[in-house]
C-alpha cells in the first residue's frame, strides 16, 4: 500500500487520565518519541476527588496519523478514555488569553476600543499599560493578537484549549 | 526515612492485621512468590541490599547472579521466551539501571512479559544527586511498557501485583518498578492480589465475532491466500501454535512466518514457505506479493518483513489479528481489522471454518502450483565445497547442528545474537516447536544471546540449549561465560567466526563501494582458551573435515563449551532484499550483486 499523501487534519483529542505523577509525561513522550505535533495541550483534574484529570490536546496529521495517536493514547496503563472530539461532531473548544499592550495617546486608546469589541475585560491598567484578559475559540484570540500587535503589544499568555461536546452527549 | 504508614493508601477494608506488616523487601518476595516467580536474574547494590537481604533468608526464589545487568533482563527475555511465564529481573539504582536499559527496550520491542525491579536512593533523597541516583522511571519510560515509582509503603503490594498484570495482559512488556531504599526497610503492609479489574487498563483479548465471520468469508473466496504469522501467535501461548497449525491444514493454504513467529508453525513442514521478509525465501516473498489475500496473525509489518511499502503485497485484501490496536494501519492500511488474542482469534476461525464449505480447490491447487514453482528456484542454497579441507560455510555449519542436535533426540532451544549468523540460523536451522527459537527481532541488539541462553537453560534444564551466535555480537556480553559456569549451565555456545561484523561487511560490499570501515574484527581472543578461563570447554573446526566431529562433542559434553566454527569469511547472507526494494526485486545470490549497487539514494538512507 502506498503511504498515501493527503493533506494533515487538526484534530481535538480529549483523554482521561488517571491522576497519577508521570502520566503527561507519558502523553507528551508518546507524541515527542514518535514525532507527532502537539499545537496545544491543557490539563486539569475533573472530578471531585481529583483521582482523574482531562487532557486536551491539539494536534495535527494525516487520518492514519491521528487514528495512531488514539490507539498509542488508549494503550498507556493510565489512560481510562480517549475521544477525538473533531471525529464525534460538533463541539466547543475555548482557551484564554492574557494580552499586554504598553501604548500611549491614540494607541491606547483605540486598544481599549478593540477590547471592548472583543469583550476582553483590562484586569490590569496602569498609566502606560494594559493586561487583557480574554476567553473565546482559539480564532477569536489569534484576531485580537493580531490587532494589538501595532498597538503595542508586548506579551501573550495563552491556555490552550479546553473542547467538550455539544449537546447532551459525553466523552 | 519515610517508614511511617500513610493510612490513606491502604483500602478499607483491607487493613492488614500487624502480622501482615514486614519490611518492604519482604513483602516484595511475598508478592513474587503470589505471583509463582521462581527465579530472578539479578546483581546487587547499595540501594536493593535489603532485598537480597530477605532473598538470603528464604529458599522459595531463586537468585541467577549475572555479569551485568544487560545480561541480567537478556536472560530474563529468554527465561520468558522459552517458557511462557514472567521473567524477573532484580538491579540496583543508577547504573544498575541504566544497564538494563537495552534490555528492557529489546523486551518492549518484542513484547516479552518482565518485570525489573530497580533500587532507588531513600525517598527523601529522590532529586537530590544522590550517590547512585538516576531518574530511573524517566529514563525507563519510553522503553517499558510501563513503570511505577513506589513513594508510599502502602502502595507498595498493589503495585507489584498490577506490575505483573499489566505486564501479561494484552500485548505483553517489560514494567519497572522503582524501590527506594527506605520502602523496603521500613515496614509495609502486604495485600494479596485483588481480583478487581484494573481502573483504567482493559485490553481486548475477546475478537468481534462478525469480524471473524467476514474474514473467514473472505479466506473461503481466496484464490492466492497466504498465511503471515508473527510473534503475537507465540505470545498467545501453545494453544495458539496448535490452533495455527489446524486452520493452516484444515485450510490448506501456504504459511509464511516473521523471524519472530518461527516454530508457531512447524517450519518442516510443506505448507511452511520458509521466513519473508528482507532475509526470507524467493517463495515466500514471491507470495507475500502475488497473493490474493494476507491473513496477518500476529505480526506488524515490520519494515524487515515489507520491503518498500508501496510495493507491498499490492495485489491483497488483507486481514490484520492484532491484540495492540495501535498496531494496526500503523504502517500498512488492512482492509479486515480484528483487535484480539491470536490463539482466540485462530480458534474462533476454525470454528466458523468448519461449519461450511471450504475454498475453491482448483483457485488453491493452481496458487500451490505456483508457489512451487517458486520453490524450485531453491533461494536457500550454497555451495559447500565437499573436500574436507574446505572452508566450512556457515549456513552448512548451521545445518549439520541442526541435524546432529535432531539426532541427540532433545529437546532444543536456540538463541541468537545479531547479525548474518542469526539470519543464517533463521533459514537453515528448523522449528518445530513454538518457545525453541529466541532471538532479538525489533531492537537487534547484539549481545542478546548468550545471557538469553543463561535464561533458557535456567527455565529449561534438561533442554539443549544453543546460542548460535557470531564472534563480534557475542564478545558484547562474553562475561557471562561466568554466570554459565557458576550455576554450571550447560549452553552450547556455537561461534560462526569470520572475524567480520559479517552484517555490516555485507553492506559495505554491497552498497558502500566494498569499504570495510572499522568492521573487521581485529584482536580477536582465541575463544578455546576463552572457554578455559571460565572454567568451560573450548573446541575449534577450521575445516569441513573436522565439523562434524566438534559439533558431536559439543554436543556429547554435558557442560558449558565454546565452539569456536571458523568460516569462510567472505560468505554473504542470501536471498536479499535490499533496503528500498520490493518484495519481488530480491537478490538470490552473490551472481546478481550488481544489483545492490542499483539501489537508489532513498535505498541508501534506509537501514
Amino acid at each position: 500500500m502506498a503511504p498515501v499523501e493527503e493533506a494533515p487534519i487538526t484534530a481535538v483529542i480529549s483523554v482521561l487520565v488517571e491522576n497519577e505523577s508521570g502520566v503527561l509525561a507519558r502523553v507528551i513522550g508518546l507524541f515527542s518519541g514518535r514525532g507527532y505535533n502537539i499545537e496545544s495541550l491543557t490539563v486539569a483534574p475533573v472530578d471531585e476527588a481529583r483521582t482523574r484529570s482531562r487532557i486536551n490536546i491539539v494536534t495535527t496529521g494525516t487520518s492514519m496519523v491521528i487514528e495512531q495517536i488514539k490507539a498509542l493514547l488508549y494503550r498507556l496503563v493510565p489512560v481510562h478514555r480517549v475521544s477525538d472530539l473533531t471525529a464525534l461532531g460538533p463541539h466547543l473548544a475555548r482557551e484564554m488569553a492574557l494580552v499586554k499592550v504598553v501604548s500611549s495617546g491614540e494607541l491606547r486608546t483605540e486598544a481599549l476600543r478593540i477590547s471592548d469589541a472583543f469583550r476582553a475585560r483590562a484586569v490590569d491598567t496602569t498609566v502606560g499599560s494594559f493586561v487583557f484578559e480574554l476567553t473565546g475559540a482559539p480564532e477569536k484570540i489569534d484576531s485580537f493578537i493580531d490587532l494589538m500587535r501595532p498597538l503595542g503589544l508586548v506579551e501573550v499568555s495563552r491556555t490552550g484549549i479546553a473542547a467538550i461536546i455539544r449537546g447532551p452527549r459525553t466523552i | 526515612m519515610n517508614a511511617t504508614l500513610d493510612p490513606k493508601t491502604i483500602s478499607p477494608g483491607a487493613q492488614p492485621d500487624a502480622a501482615d506488616v514486614r519490611t518492604g523487601a519482604e513483602v516484595l518476595l511475598r508478592v513474587l512468590r503470589e505471583q509463582d516467580v521462581e527465579v530472578v536474574f539479578g546483581y546487587p547494590g547499595g540501594a536493593v541490599l535489603p532485598i537480597y537481604d530477605a532473598l538470603f533468608k528464604q529458599n522459595s526464589i531463586r537468585h541467577i547472579l549475572v555479569r551485568h545487568e544487560q545480561a541480567a533482563v537478556h536472560a530474563a527475555e529468554g527465561y520468558a521466551r522459552s517458557t511462557g511465564k514472567t521473567g524477573v529481573v532484580l538491579v540496583t539504582s543508577g547504573p544498575g539501571a541504566t544497564n538494563a536499559v537495552t534490555g528492557l527496550v529489546d523486551a518492549l520491542m518484542d513484547s516479552i512479559p518482565l518485570i525489573c525491579l530497580s533500587g532507588q536512593v531513600p525517598t527523601h533523597l529522590i532529586g537530590n544527586d544522590a550517590f547512585q541516583e538516576a531518574d530511573t522511571t524517566g529514563i525507563t519510560r519510553p522503553a517499558t511498557k510501563h513503570n511505577y515509582l513506589v513513594k508510599r509503603p502502602g502502595d507498595l503490594s498493589r503495585v507489584l501485583h498490577e506490575a505483573f498484570y499489566v505486564a501479561r495482559s494484552g500485548r505483553p512488556g517489560p514494567v519497572l518498578v522503582d524501590l527506594p531504599k527506605d520502602i523496603m526497610v521500613g515496614p509495609a503492609p502486604y495485600h494479596p492480589a485483588s481480583g478487581a479489574p484494573h481502573r483504567s487498563y482493559r485490553p481486548v483479548s475477546e475478537p468481534a465475532p462478525d469480524a471473524i465471520a467476514q474474514a473467514v468469508e473472505a479466506m473461503r473466496q481466496a484464490k492466492r491466500p497466504l498465511f503471515y504469522t508473527g510473534g503475537g501467535v507465540i505470545n498467545a501461548g501453545p494453544e495458539a501454535s496448535e490452533a495455527l497449525r489446524r486452520l493452516v491444514r484444515m485450510t490448506g493454504f501456504p504459511c509464511t512466518s516473521t523471524l519472530m513467529g518461527l516454530g508457531a508453525y512447524p517450519t518442516t513442514d510443506r505448507q511452511f514457505l520458509g521466513m519473508l521478509g528482507m532475509h526470507g525465501t524467493y517463495e515466500a516473498n514471491l507470495a507475500t506479493h502475488g497473493c490474493d489475500l494476507l491473513i496477518n496473525i500476529g505480526a506488524r509489518f515490520d519494515d524487515r518483513v515489507t520491503g518498500r511499502l508501496d510495493a507491498f503485497s499490492p495485489h491483497s485484501t488483507k486481514i490484520h489479528v492484532d491484540i495492540d490496536p495501535s498496531s494496526i494501519n500503523k504502517i500498512v492500511r488492512v482492509d479486515m481489522p480484528i483487535v484480539g488474542d491470536a490463539g482466540r482469534a485462530l480458534q474462533m476461525m476454525i470454528a466458523a471454518w468448519e461449519g461450511t464449505a471450504s475454498a475453491d480447490p482448483v483457485a488453491i491447487a493452481a496458487w500451490w502450483k505456483q508457489i512451487d514453482a517458486w520453490r524450485g528456484i531453491d533461494s536457500l542454497r550454497f555451495r559447500q565445497d565437499p573436500s574436507p579441507d574446505a572452508v566450512i560455510k556457515p549456513q552448512h555449519a548451521i545445518r549439520r547442528l541442526y541435524e546432529l542436535a535432531r539426532e541427540t533426540g532433545r529437546d532444543c532451544f536456540v538463541t541468537t545474537e545479531v547479525g548474518q549468523h542469526q539470519m543464517w540460523a533463521a533459514q537453515h536451522f528448523q522449528y518445530e516447536e513454538p518457545n525453541r527459537w529466541m532471538t532479538s527481532g525489533g531492537l537487534g541488539t547484539m549481545g542478546y544471546g548468550l545471557p538469553a541462553a543463561v535464561g533458557v537453560q535456567v527455565g529449561n534444564p534438561d533442554g539443549l540449549v544453543i546460542d548460535i551466535a557470531g564472534e563480534a555480537s557475542t564478545l558484547m556480553n562474553i562475561q557471562e561465560l561466568g554466570t554459565i559456569c557458576q550455576y554450571r549451565l550447560p549452553v552450547k555456545l556455537f561461534i560462526l567466526n569470520n572475524r567480520y561484523m559479517g552484517m555490516v561487511r555485507q553492506w559495505q560490499e554491497l552498497l558502500h563501494g566494498s569499504r570495510y570501515s572499522e568492521s573487521y574484527s581485529e584482536a580477536l581472543p582465541d575463544f578455546v582458551k576463552l572457554a578455559e578461563a571460565f572454567h568451560g570447554t573450548g573446541m575449534r573446526a577450521t575445516t569441513l573435515g573436522e565439523l562434524d566431529d566438534v559439533i558431536r562433542r559439543m554436543l556429547a559434553h554435558d557442560g558449558p563449551v565454546v565452539a569456536d566454527i571458523c568460516v569462510d569469511e567472505t560468505e554473504n547472507c542470501f536471498p536479499m532484499i535490499p533496503s528500498g526494494a520490493a518484495h519481488n526485486e530480491m537478490i538470490l545470490g552473490p551472481e546478481q550483486n550488481e544489483q545492490a549497487g542499483r539501489i537508489t539514494d532513498e535505498g541508501l538512507m534506509l537501514v
